[in-house]
């Protein structure tokens, strides 16, 4: 069997050698062990032992000439070993073939030694520091960024790729809380007083900007999966407006916000969804899903744009705890300050149509959420009162659009019965 | 003035009355200030006090031996008479004391760590022996350099007598030949550590020996002796007979400092054994005895001594410590960008 | 020997280093070397061959074994004011000297407020990837990287090495100068001929990129740029910075990088645990978070004393190329 010699290292740092003598030539015999051949280095002269019993074959290198370590140096055709002798061990370390490369045998470093793996779920889940940072200069809609990074993950550059589409693309998704087809993601907040119509002069054709095709695109696709059922009732909020009356100055003093009938309002309304969780659900292709939180989006038009701040576990709140978070968030809105936490996450929307003088609203649902309620003008108006007797009364009609694959219409009227009753039973002397 | 007969023990080597008068002196400068240290530690007003009380022989004649403006003296923290000897204002070791912001090492260093490159004076750590390679590597700049007319005196302890790094430094300027003199001040105690737990020995000057070099023990009490036997040394060391090593013999009357609780480790009496090796009353007697100083003179030498301790207290103590911006100055040259 | 002022020279990394202290001997009566060995042997890796016959044995010194006093010695020569380049024959042998490098030449400007400097060098080879086994492939600078009033420059190419050996002799404090004995013979490169210096403190982008900042330095720096080269082949750009200086560090370069690229990758042979890939992840996470698109990464040796004698044992320690590959790919396309 043949056996090839090659340069060996020499010294810890060597990394090439001469062929200073040959001290053997072709076809004389050599023992293992046996020198055969003298080689120098910058380091070191030495004279390297026959790994092998054997004739020499072949010289490949000649005398004076450089080559690096591992090269092949000559042929020794092995001449049958003793019977029983071991195969042949390892070499002696100053002979060693092959260099000591640092990309050698492939290690079996445990995963800990790089920290944790970056497609570990739970890290490809998070948004990164950055990522975080650029949506929020850039106002990209993270919901509206398809990430490119391991696993679907946004990265920054996707952020910022989506910036450069332009402000309105992002401003068009802050229409909708929830695109239908994902789960609930925070929209973008728009900047104050852009409105998403051109001037509407007759016999012109208004181009649609970005924002108004994601309003369009938006609403068709909720009309389109929800079969949209709508019910009534009228509700008698003299007490509680009176209630209001007496309480608004100081509050407005001590609080510095508005004291309206929204927050009464959005009191009773998140009683009721509690009392009828099926209103606070979505449905989805595995079930309704009954969802834990109760954050009321409250529908704010500015410049026809309509934009849906949330407040978050509505429930922690009380009366006055809602006026001062909902008279925050207006506030937000109208300085065109909201961030993606405050339009992220409704389960319910509350939209206060009476504001523009409507007694009527067949509202749209509001990114895949079953129910959403308007609170219509408030109207005094004759009404029939205990005893059949006539009275003035405060009026104002509630209306509610449903999902119906969600909620039938007994569950919808029970609901807004229910609403009527606490609501009615508000008035002065209750805790704010 | 009438002049008592020269009694056959006394030699004064070469030195005149008034050299002999100023050695007296530095021996009272030496003790009213480590006295004053004392006595501000116990008035609250300074953490920390070393005396060297026992040592004021061997400074005295040591630092009359050492060439001002030529030599370099690399000392341990129990040199203050030998440091003031060479030149070191008195002040300084107020400074020091009260780690003011006009202390030589800006209030960094604790007391008894002094040091001045104008005066030859080389700054060292706390760290026992530590010192001493430095020492050999200066006297090797000499000898590189071919200042035949400098050497270097490198002073330490009995303790410094066991580290590693003080054997190294003995046996590279033995090999080298080098212009050092090793002055072991040897006073009997590593804190608490009597000599004969310190090394299996009696003399420290045995070790010599071992490194090949000559080793000369004198009487620490006698500040002519050491004077003699220190300036033999420095000139064989200039003149390129190499290293010699000195034990200086003496005795620690006070603890290791302020800090130092000595009842723990030695008896009032063994201290009170050791009191004729009190370098400075028997240095008073000889000088009286050989008319060299009257009583009268010894008061006013006093006096004029604590004068100038009080002055240097009063003023040391009136100036402020460092401003703390003053922490980061001094890292590397120029400035220096800490990652805060 | 004639050296011309103007062109390059091509030169592994260990010629690099002997050349430098040739000229810097001849051209400053100052300076001299010492250390074990490095008079008659010329060094064990033959770096000062030659130079006592030159230079004389008061300015090559053998020393005696004894690494505490090479350091002290010298730190009190660099006192007096002479400009002494140390050796410690293997970086694994330096603890002796620990005390003194850490506990003295640090301090010495501080100590004496300015008065007294120690302006010394203290060249040492160390890594690992040669069998040197427990006692001869050790990294140091985690050590002393922690201390204040030293400087640690750790060069991996031959003209960094002239140009900041140069700048540590220059330097009027100490400097411990950190050499890769693996990079002595293995690297190769061209070196500016004449005298010149490279700042301490400044890294060197060495590889451009804007998709993932690698910082590395010593026999590291080779590799992290061969599996950028091969990384750039598919596309993927990683900007590869060799950081020169272990202290000061170059924060300023680190940080730019990463903003740049927000994410960071540090790969050193030494232990990762308490290593300076600690050092600087901290500070990028101090100072450029919010630029953070992907958790910060270290490829370091692992946590355990040395790296065996075996070729196992050895190879398991050391990172291998192909490694280094597939973390950069990952983070760049996470």
């Amino acid at each position: 069997m043949a056996t090839t010699i090659t340069m060996p290292q020499l010294g810890e740092t060597v990394t090439e050698g001469t062929i200073a003598q040959w001290l053997k030539k072709v076809g004389d015999s050599v023992e293992k062990y046996e020198a055969f051949v003298e080689i120098s280095t910058d380091k070191v002269n030495a004279e390297v032992p026959s790994p092998v019993t054997g004739i020499i074959r072949e010289i490949i290198i000649k005398e004076g000439e450089t080559v690096p370590v591992g090269a092949a140096l000559a042929i020794i055709d092995e001449v049958g070993a003793a019977a029983g002798a071991p195969a042949t061990a390892a070499p002696a370390p100053t002979a060693t073939a092959g260099p000591a490369a640092p990309n050698g045998a492939t290690p079996t470093h445990s995963s800990s030694r790089n920290g944790e793996a970056l497609n570990a779920p739970d890290v490809l889940r998070r948004v990164s520091p950055a990522v975080r940072r650029l949506a929020r200069e850039h106002r990209v809609e993270l919901t509206s960024v398809r990430g490119t990074g391991t696993g679907g993950r946004i990265t920054a550059n996707d952020v910022l790729a989506a910036a450069r589409e332009g402000p309105a693309a992002n401003v068009a998704a802050t229409i909708m809380n929830t695109p239908l087809t994902s789960a609930a993601k925070p929209s973008t907040p728009l900047p104050a007083g852009t409105s998403t119509y051109g001037a509407p002069v007759p016999g012109t054709t208004i181009k649609l900007s970005q924002a108004r095709k994601i309003i369009a695109q938006r609403m068709l696709e909720s009309k389109h999966t929800a079969p949209h059922a709508w019910t009534m009732v009228e509700i008698d909020v003299s007490d509680v407006w009176k209630w209001r009356s007496v309480e608004k100055d100081r509050f407005q003093r001590e609080k510095g916000h508005p004291l309206t009938l929204l927050p009464f309002f959005v009191y009773a309304v998140v009683q009721s969804l509690k009392a009828f969780p099926l209103m606070n659900s979505r449905f989805t292709d595995e079930g309704i899903a009954v969802l834990k939180e109760l954050n009321i989006g409250l529908a704010v038009a500015l410049d026809s744009n309509l934009m849906v701040p949330v407040i978050r576990d509505a429930d922690n709140y009380s009366i006055g705890g809602l006026a001062v978070a909902a008279g925050k968030i207006i506030e937000r809105a109208r300085a065109g300050k909201l961030t993606a936490d405050d339009l992220g996450g409704g389960t319910f929307t509350v939209n206060n149509t009476g504001a523009n003088g409507s007694l009527l609203s067949a509202p749209i649902l509001n990114g895949g959420q079953a129910g959403i309620v308007t609170m219509e003008a408030v109207v005094k108006r004759p009404v029939v009162v205990d005893n059949d007797a006539i009275a003035i009364r405060s009026m104002m009609n509630v209306c509610l659009s449903l999902d119906h694959r969600v909620v039938d219409g007994a569950i919808a009227s029970a609901f807004l019965v229910d609403l009527k009753k606490r609501l009615q039973a508000m008035g002065p002397g209750g805790t704010l | 003035m009438a002049k008592a007969v020269e009694s056959p023990a006394f030699e004064r080597q070469g030195l005149s009355d008034d050299q002999l008068r100023w050695m007296l002196r530095n021996m009272y400068m030496q003790r009213t200030l480590d006295n004053r240290g004392f006595q501000l530690n116990r008035q609250g007003k300074i953490p920390f006090a070393t005396g060297s009380e026992g040592h004021e022989g061997i400074h005295a004649g040591a630092a009359l031996a050492f060439a001002r403006g030529k030599d370099l003296l690399v000392p341990y923290y129990r040199d203050m008479g030998l440091c003031v000897g060479i030149g070191m204002d008195p002040l300084d070791v107020l400074l020091s004391m009260f780690a003011r912001g006009a202390d030589i090492s800006g209030g960094r260093q604790f007391p008894n760590h002094y040091s001045n490159k104008s005066l030859g004076m080389m700054s060292i750590s706390s760290i026992i022996a530590a010192h001493c390679p430095h020492a050999v590597g200066a006297a090797y700049a000499y000898k590189l350099r071919k200042q035949t007319d400098r050497a270097v005196l490198c002073t330490f302890g009995d303790g410094s007598t066991s580290e590693g790094e003080w054997h190294e430094s003995v046996n590279f300027a033995a090999v080298q030949k080098l212009p050092i003199v090793f002055l072991c001040e040897n006073n009997e105690w590593a804190i608490s550590t009597p000599r004969d737990r310190q090394m299996a020995i009696k003399d420290v000057v045995q070790k010599a020996d071992g490194y090949g070099i000559p080793g000369v023990i004198v009487d620490g009490s006698d500040p002519i002796a050491v004077y003699r036997v220190l300036k033999d040394a420095l000139e064989l060391a200039r003149s390129g007979g190499g290293p010699t090593l000195v034990e200086a013999k003496c005795y620690r009357f006070l603890a290791h400092t302020t800090d130092d609780d000595d009842r723990t480790y030695r008896t009032k009496e063994e201290i009170e054994r050791y009191r004729h090796l009190d370098p400075v009353p028997r240095f008073e007697r000889v000088l009286i005895e050989q008319g060299i100083i009257t009583a009268v003179g010894i008061e006013e030498s006093k006096k004029e001594v604590l004068g100038v301790v009080n002055d240097v207290t009063d003023r040391a103590e009136a100036l402020p410590y460092p401003p703390a911006e003053e922490l980061y100055t001094n890292v590397y040259e120029g400035t220096h960008e800490p990652w805060l | 020997m004639a050296v011309a002022t103007s062109g390059t020279t091509t030169m592994n990394n260990v010629e690099a280093v002997r050349q430098t202290l040739y000229e810097a001997l001849k051209a400053d009566p100052r300076t001299l070397v010492m250390g074990e060995d490095v008079g008659a042997r010329g060094n064990v890796f033959l770096i000062t061959k030659g130079f006592i016959e030159e230079f004389g044995p008061e300015r090559v010194i053998d020393t005696p074994l004894a690494e505490a006093s090479i350091a002290g010695i010298a730190i009190g020569m660099a006192m007096e004011g002479l400009r002494p380049i140390a050796e410690i024959q293997f970086a694994d042998f330096i603890y002796p000297a620990f005390n003194q490098i850490v506990g003295e030449a640090a301090k010495t400007r501080y100590r004496s407020n300015g008065d007294y400097t120690c302006p010394l060098v203290i060249r040492t080879p160390y890594g690992g990837g040669v069998h040197g086994a427990l006692s001869h492939s050790v990294s140091i600078e985690a050590l002393f990287y922690h201390v204040p009033g030293l400087k640690i420059v750790a060069p991996a190419f031959p003209a960094d090495i002239k140009g900041l050996l140069n700048a540590s002799i220059d330097d009027p404090d100490p400097v411990l100068f950190l050499e890769h004995k693996k990079t002595y013979r293995l690297v190769k490169g061209e070196v500016p001929n004449g005298h010149y210096t490279i700042p301490i403190g400044k890294a060197d982008v060495k590889h451009p990129g804007d998709q993932l900042t690698v910082v590395s330095y010593g026999l590291y720096v080779h590799q992290a740029l061969e599996a950028a080269r091969q990384l750039e082949g598919d596309g993927l750009s990683v900007e590869v910075i060799d950081l020169r200086s272990i202290r000061p560090m170059d924060r300023t370069t680190i940080l730019e990088s990463v903003r740049k690229t927000r994410k960071l990758l540090i790969i050193h042979e030494d232990n990762k645990f308490g290593g300076i890939g600690a050092e600087i992840s901290a500070m990028v996470a101090e100072d450029a978070f919010f630029d953070l698109d992907a958790p910060i990464r270290r490829l370091c040796g692992p946590d355990v004393p040395a790296m065996g004698y075996a070729r196992t044992l050895e190879d398991e320690f050391m990172v291998p190329t192909s490694r280094m590959v597939d973390t950069m790919r990952e983070m760049v396309t996470f």
